[in-house]
């Protein structure tokens, strides 16, 4: 087991005695070279999950295991590749992959091989003198994995990374990923909303439901790899996958509406009623 | 262009001999054959030295000043910026001090340091290091997350974190801080050569006007406007502009 998550509780500090609890006892397993992705409505919680892993934040309590140890802070061993935005705008592309690499207290030289080698891989190559400003959505997290992967973690975090890129783009990067992944046998945790990007991508997908965040269902995706959206076996998957989260959209359109959330729906239904019988 | 039209204002105002000479004296051609003008008084008196020796030991004393400024500004920032109770409290205390125009000091640095270099450092450090402060900590305390938390999962931390990631995406807040706080310097040292202290611009200034010098005092303003806007053109627009290509923000 790469990841180990045992009754994993957070809990945050909302008032002086109000606290919000985000992750009840969340528990699951990566095994080595997997990829799971963890899909859910925003708010419930998975991108919490990835900082617990990360080591970025800490849970209130239970535990979580990377290789069997403890995660007591950040590490190299497990790499977040970040929403947009996460590249060092001071720092040209090169500096950026290269960043990670001179922290590991190698060769210059060493570090600029495995850069290049990097940026390679994302077919960037050429823009290593840009400035991430200068490059587009894509281009830029396609950096963002390069500086990841460099740093050849036994785990690679991936928060959301497509989340703002144009469909076409992420249809690109998701083969692209795809394919790194296959050559790599990294093992990756995938968070995303996009149930479709969920499936398409991974090998497993835990689905959470909302306040407090916890793993409603799980659902392995047996396709031929590499994979097409269209496959029947996705689509079937996601219908099924689409039936499970409408419960937990209800909940939560009806937290961010309130009591107008049922109001509005029914009258909307008597009104249409009505007009049907005055047009007769 | 403009400056041309507002000295040929100048020049008729002063032959036109409402005021007296050394009240309004002309700028380029004498009233008087061999009369004072300001160009004559300020080329003669950047060969003769006066005038460059007391630029030299003003902007030497503003520079020192600053420069301690932009230390105790960029580390009081930094705290403030990094720990909730010295928010809490020097945080509070800085936004007080703000409002102190420097040469309020100045009385009190003539009784804790004699009239002298040390009491006019201390008027410009002094005078500068609140908004220096402010604009730092303005600048650590926006560092996004993000950025903070990819160089931790990068194996960054401490000081190299500070060093790498903190200091530089603080950095288009702490140019326009350094740009305010020269401002700052200048005012402040202007008013505490004024009000006394040997050598400097602010003294000449003091002496021109002891003598109804005003081609003397004129000709000082015309130095200080000029090092002002080579400084501002020379060091703080080429800071931001270097920063805003990098960043690909807009100037």
């Amino acid at each position: 087991m790469k990841v180990s998550l045992k009754k994993v509780n957070k809990s945050f500090q909302k008032g002086k005695d109000d606290t919000l609890k985000v992750l009840n006892d969340i528990d699951f397993n990566i095994e080595e070279g997997e990829f799971v992705s963890l899909a859910g409505p925003s708010g419930c919680g998975k991108s919490t999950i990835l900082k617990l892993i990360a080591g970025l934040d800490s849970p209130t309590s239970g535990e979580v295991l990377v290789n069997g140890n403890k995660v007591k802070g950040p590490g190299t061993d497990r790499v977040v590749v970040f929403q947009e935005g996460g590249l060092f705008p001071w720092m040209t592309v090169f500096e950026n992959v290269t960043y990670g690499l001179l922290r590991k207290k190698m060769s210059k030289k060493e570090a600029e091989e495995k850069a290049m080698d990097g940026l390679r891989m994302v077919h960037l190559i050429n823009f290593r003198e840009s400035y991430p400003h200068e490059l587009s959505g894509g281009m830029k997290q396609r950096v963002a994995i390069a500086r990841a992967l460099v740093m050849d973690p036994d785990v690679l975090l991936m928060d959301e990374p497509f989340a703002a890129l144009d469909e076409q783009t992420r249809l690109v990067l998701h083969r692209e990923l795809q394919k790194i992944w296959q050559e790599t046998g990294k093992t990756i945790l995938f968070i995303t909303h996009n149930i479709r990007e969920a499936l398409t991508l991974s090998d497993r997908v835990l689905l959470m439901s909302t306040r407090p965040g916890a793993v409603k269902k799980e659902f392995t995706v047996q396709a031929a790899r590499p994979r097409d959206p269209s496959d029947s076996n996705i689509v079937d998957l996601e219908r099924r996958v689409m039936e499970e989260l409408e419960e937990e959209m209800e909940k939560v359109l009806k937290e961010e509406f309130g009591n107008d959330y049922h109001l509005e729906k029914s009258h909307v239904r008597s009104s249409d009623h009505s007009d049907m019988g005055s047009h007769i | 262009m403009f400056v041309a039209v507002i000295i040929a204002i100048w020049e008729v105002i002063s032959k036109l001999g409402i005021f007296p000479t050394f009240m309004f004296p002309p700028l380029i051609i004498p009233s008087v054959p061999g009369g004072v003008t300001v160009f004559k008084t300020l080329i003669g008196g950047i060969f003769s030295g006066q005038i460059l020796a007391a630029t030299g030991v003003t902007l030497s004393r503003l520079l020192i000043g600053f420069f301690i400024a932009v230390v105790l500004g960029l580390t009081f920032g930094f705290l403030i910026a990094r720990y909730k109770w010295v928010d809490d409290t020097l945080g509070f205390f800085v936004t007080a001090l703000q409002s102190i125009p420097s040469i309020v000091w100045f009385p009190l640095a003539i009784v804790w340091f004699g009239l002298g270099n040390t009491a006019i450092l201390f008027i410009v450090a002094i005078g500068a290091t609140w908004t220096m402060t402010v604009n730092s900590s303005a600048g650590f305390k926006n560092v996004p997350d993000i950025y903070i938390n990819a160089a931790r999962t990068l194996g960054s931390s401490g000081s190299h974190l500070l060093k790498t990631v903190i200091l530089p995406a603080s950095v288009p807040h702490i140019i326009s801080g350094l740009r305010v706080a020269w401002a700052f310097a200048w005012r402040a040292i202007m008013a505490g050569e004024l009000l006394g202290a040997a050598g400097g611009l602010g003294y000449l200034l003091d002496l021109g006007r002891s003598t109804q010098a005003m081609d003397l005092v004129l000709s000082i303003m015309i130095v200080i406007g000029v090092i002002g806007t080579i400084i501002d053109n020379q060091v703080f627009l080429r800071m931001e502009r270097s920063v805003a290509r990098k960043w690909g923000l807009r100037t």
